[in-house]
């Protein structure tokens, strides 16, 4: 064993492996970041794809490009390929590459895992998306696949859509089992708990509900599979079963999902602002405490995506302030970000005007669903473009600006180089106007009445559906841009410093840009 | 207007630009920007509800944005080179915590009030069973013993662009539900196969239909009109085009409007005992095929590869007559066929003798017609 160690202690400084290998093989929580965004990066734009398929379906009333079938699977797709395959991959992979780096760990926990969990992820993406040239289509029952559509009445690719859910599931599981154990175990010394980076902290409930979580997501599949291969009745009413059960299930798992997606974004972007305002974060326990009620409020509000379906009153009430007690949390992080800002000394870099616009325009989402919260007014609001309106505000300038603010923002220590100011700005504009051009008259479409998941609407919805797909198309497009920016960041430019940005705080700063292939082989010192 | 293109003067040119910019808008519905106001008591209070809400949110967001915009503003490092110290305020968080807190409960106590006048459990004054279908609404009229189906009547040339889109364009049905004015009106709202959603905007009403259960809503319609709602749960292929068509009347004209619906029931029972040829039954069958059958096993009989099977060449449709009418009252156990048990025998008779006839399918099977008297002697009990 001593042989191996120090057979290994002679190659200690030599950089990656060469070759594909470097990154099939790889446990360096690096190379498995990097291959985390790339990854997200990819479905992003397939993702992103079939939208423009969506929107360019919509852009007049009647039915012009595609059947509604193909409709129907690609709404699926979207949703599903968007958060499971764009949003998650992208926080797991910003996860791996600066957690250790932000406590002093050398690495990961569990690196072999690590290599595991992201090499499964294309996989199941290969089999979900293979579907598409199945007999039957793809899935076709929405990216909350409600029973029975999804069982009873699927297409028979649903079996493969089941088990691409498993591999993802497990993949999260993995992923968020190892943010945890490194938190807990591999923090340097001096990093107590209340001192740890609010990233660090996002990551680490996000991950605790995962766990908690993807479980009752794979529970649900696999009763689906029994439903359609075994006999069973768990959704099918004339065998006895309950359809509401399913979206019970689903939703108890589907609303700490949407917190998944978000958290991380907070702890992003409260790392951006305190920079760019160079002003100490204003309130940094309070931060964490908001943190914590939103996830733990986050299992008791699941049935406020059920109004409509019959539930008794009580309950009705119940969730409906349960979900409103939410908004006093969010406010909390909101009001910190601007008390941050105010009377510090802003600059508006790249990353800097992503983090506002996110501030803004998930506020802006976030009373949108305030508004969903209440239920007589749902029961108006439901299942209409309001509600599309609403959880895109949050998830596209919400979670996605806030992955793009951080690539801007730490693209430069990990590559070793400066993006492209003027580009990164342009990119900001067009996505900022393409966002709000394609969302906000959703909002319109959805209060004169027009449901979602609609193929062909009356004609009263067409003036601001056009307007949408424009937005959409000119969002779309913004986004080659955005690749075009990080290839040509990571094939060269000018020279970033170690400390990047004036006003950066934290250990990954300390570290040479790029930063080397391990760092904190010897934990930092930390008062 | 050609006149005055002749005239280039600065202001006609202003007009004739003004004109050009505000046409789409004249004919256009760029003010379809807010929720409608209600056609009943509760939906207008909901939209008074959603009123105030929004306001309260517009209210939040203009104090949270000024402050932000005014620091991005005044607070730039041009301007404030030396950034404040200041963080965490004991008063200041607490502030923050109680005064939202406090907003809240502002809103959701009236709208817990609203949300208890919906919630009335008590039978109406007429009592409709509402059942979602792939993709049809049926109507049961519970104590009159009405029930018919509401399919779309928009033409599919219309829904192809091969002609101009008419002014109810999807918002229209071949039979409206007819409900009398300024009677309590309960729907039973429910599913045969996947779940659907009945909304009808104008009375703040959106139930889902589900499967296996029974929810209620009611309303009070005081105006008479036609009143247009959607389906609001993805239900499959054709979940854009189950639309709501509402029509409120007066009591008289609703009495009447039962009883020809009552002789039309009578008149289709009569048809039961008439003796039929192959050549009427396919004609009848065809309408009915095109209704209930079309959207899975299209126009061609071909079906959909992989999802729903084709009729034409089926050896099931072509030779075995019993299993035919077996398939179409029981339904296919795990497949989406489902019973069509609730079309009359008429209908039933046709629908299978037209499968039997078409597409070939006369010469290469038995040939057989099934005439309505088969249908009633499968729904005899079997001994």
């Amino acid at each position: 064993m001593s042989a191996v160690i120090e057979n290994h202690h002679d190659d200690h400084d030599h950089g990656p492996a060469k070759g594909i290998t470097r990154w099939l093989y790889t446990t360096n929580h690096k190379d498995i970041g990097t291959l985390y965004l790339w990854f997200s990066f990819a479905m992003f734009l397939i993702g992103g794809a079939m939208a423009m398929i969506i929107r360019a379906e919509l852009f007049q009333p009647g039915m012009q490009i595609v059947e509604p079938e193909f409709y129907n699977q690609m709404i699926t797709l979207h949703g599903l390929i968007m958060i499971f395959g764009g949003v998650m991959p992208a926080f797991v992979g910003l996860a791996n590459w600066l957690v250790p780096m932000m406590i002093g760990a050398p690495d990961m926990a569990l690196p072999r895992m690590n290599n595991l969990s992201f090499w499964i992820l294309p996989f199941a993406f290969f089999i979900l998306l293979s579907s598409l040239f199945m007999e039957g289509g793809a899935p076709n029952f929405g990216w909350t696949f409600y029973a029975p559509l999804s069982t009873t009445y699927a297409p028979p690719s649903v079996t493969f859509f089941i088990f691409s859910v498993h591999i993802m599931g497990a993949s999260s599981i993995m992923g968020a089992i190892n943010v945890v154990v490194t938190i807990m175990n591999m923090r340097a010394p001096g990093v107590t708990l209340m001192k740890m980076p609010l990233f660090v902290w996002s990551w680490l409930i996000t991950a605790y509900l995962l766990i908690a979580v993807m479980p009752v997501l794979a529970g649900a599949v696999t009763m689906m599979l029994m439903d359609i291969h075994f006999g069973t009745s768990f959704f099918n009413a004339a065998g006895g079963g309950d359809p509401v059960l399913f979206q019970h299930i689903f939703w108890f798992f589907g609303h700490p999902e949407v917190y998944i997606m978000i958290l991380p974004a907070f702890g992003i972007v409260s790392h951006i602002i305190e920079t760019f305002s160079r002003k100490q974060l204003f309130g940094y326990s309070s931060m964490v405490w908001a943190m914590l009620s939103i996830a733990i409020l986050s299992f008791v509000v699941w049935a406020h995506h059920m109004f409509t379906v019959g539930l008794p009153l009580a309950a009705e009430i119940f969730f409906m302030w349960a979900t409103m007690l939410i908004a006093v949390p969010t406010g909390v992080k909101v009001f910190n970000w601007v008390a941050t800002m105010f009377r510090g000394s802003l600059t508006f870099e790249t990353p800097m005007l992503f983090a506002v616009a996110f501030v803004v325009l998930f506020t802006i989402g976030g009373l949108s669903g305030l508004m969903l919260a209440i239920v007589p007014a749902d029961f108006q609001y439901h299942d209409t473009y309001f509600v599309v309106a609403h959880f895109h505000y949050v998830l596209v300038p919400g979670a996605i600006f806030s992955i793009m603010a951080a690539v801007y923002y730490w693209i430069p220590k990990w590559s070793g180089n400066m993006y492209d100011e003027r580009l990164g700005k342009l990119h900001f504009w067009l996505s900022f106007i393409g966002v709000n051009v394609t969302f906000f008259p959703q909002h319109f479409i959805g209060l004169a009445g027009m449901p979602r998941r609609y193929p062909d609407y009356a004609l009263i919805f067409a003036d601001w559906n056009m307007v949408s797909s424009i937005g959409a198309f000119l969002f779309g497009f913004s986004q080659l841009l955005f690749l075009f920016i990080v290839i040509k960041t990571v094939m060269g430019g000018k020279k970033a410093t170690d400390q990047v940005w004036e006003g950066a705080k934290g250990l990954e700063w300390t570290v040479a840009s790029p930063a080397p292939y391990h760092t904190f082989s010897t934990p930092p010192k930390v008062d | 207007m050609l006149f005055n293109l002749f005239n280039f003067t600065k202001r006609n040119i202003f007009l004739l630009a003004l004109l050009l910019l505000a046409s789409p808008f004249m004919q256009a519905d760029w003010f379809a920007l807010n929720m409608t106001r209600g056609s009943t008591d509760i939906s207008n209070e909901v939209f008074e509800l959603h009123m105030l809400i929004f306001w309260i949110c517009v209210a939040i967001g203009v104090v949270v944005f000024s402050v932000m915009f005014y620091s991005m503003w005044a607070h730039t490092k041009k301007k404030n080179p030396i950034p404040a110290k200041f963080h965490e305020n004991h008063k200041l968080e607490i502030a923050w915590t109680i005064i939202p807190f406090l907003i809240l409960i502002a809103m959701a106590v009236p709208a817990s009030k609203t949300l208890v006048k919906i919630y009335d459990d008590e039978a109406g004054d007429i009592n409709i069973q509402v059942t979602g279908y792939q993709w049809k609404w049926q109507y049961r009229y519970l104590e009159d013993d009405v029930s018919f189906f509401s399919n779309l009547s928009t033409d599919l040339d219309e829904i192809y662009n091969l002609v101009p889109k008419g002014e109810n364009y999807l918002q229209e049905v071949d039979e409206m539900v007819v409900i009398p004015a300024g009677k309590k009106v309960r729907f039973l709202i429910t599913a045969n196969d996947v779940i659907h959603s009945w909304w009808l905007p104008a009375f703040a009403i959106k139930q889902d239909a589900i499967p296996g259960f029974v929810n209620t809503a009611w309303t009070i319609v005081d105006e008479p009109g036609i009143y247009r709602g959607k389906c609001t749960e993805l239900c499959g292929k054709n979940h854009g085009f189950m639309p709501i068509v509402v029509k409120v009347v007066e009591q008289a004209e609703y009495d009447d409007w039962v009883f020809a619906k009552k002789q039309e029931a009578i008149k289709l029972a009569e048809l039961t005992t008439k003796e039929w040829t192959a050549a009427e039954l396919v004609e009848r069958g065809e309408s009915i095929y095109e209704v209930n059958c079309v959207a899975c096993h299209q126009t061609s009989g071909q079906g959909i590869s992989g999802i729903f099977p084709a009729l034409a060449g089926s050896d099931i449709v072509m030779n075995n007559k019993d299993r035919n009418i077996e398939i179409l009252m029981e339904g296919v156990q795990g497949a989406a066929m489902n019973s069509f048990s609730y079309l009359s025998e008429v209908e039933l008779a046709a629908v299978i003798t037209y499968t039997r006839q078409s597409w070939g399918n006369a010469e290469k099977g038995d040939g057989e017609i099934v005439i309505p008297k088969d249908i009633v002697d499968y729904k005899e009990p079997k001994i």
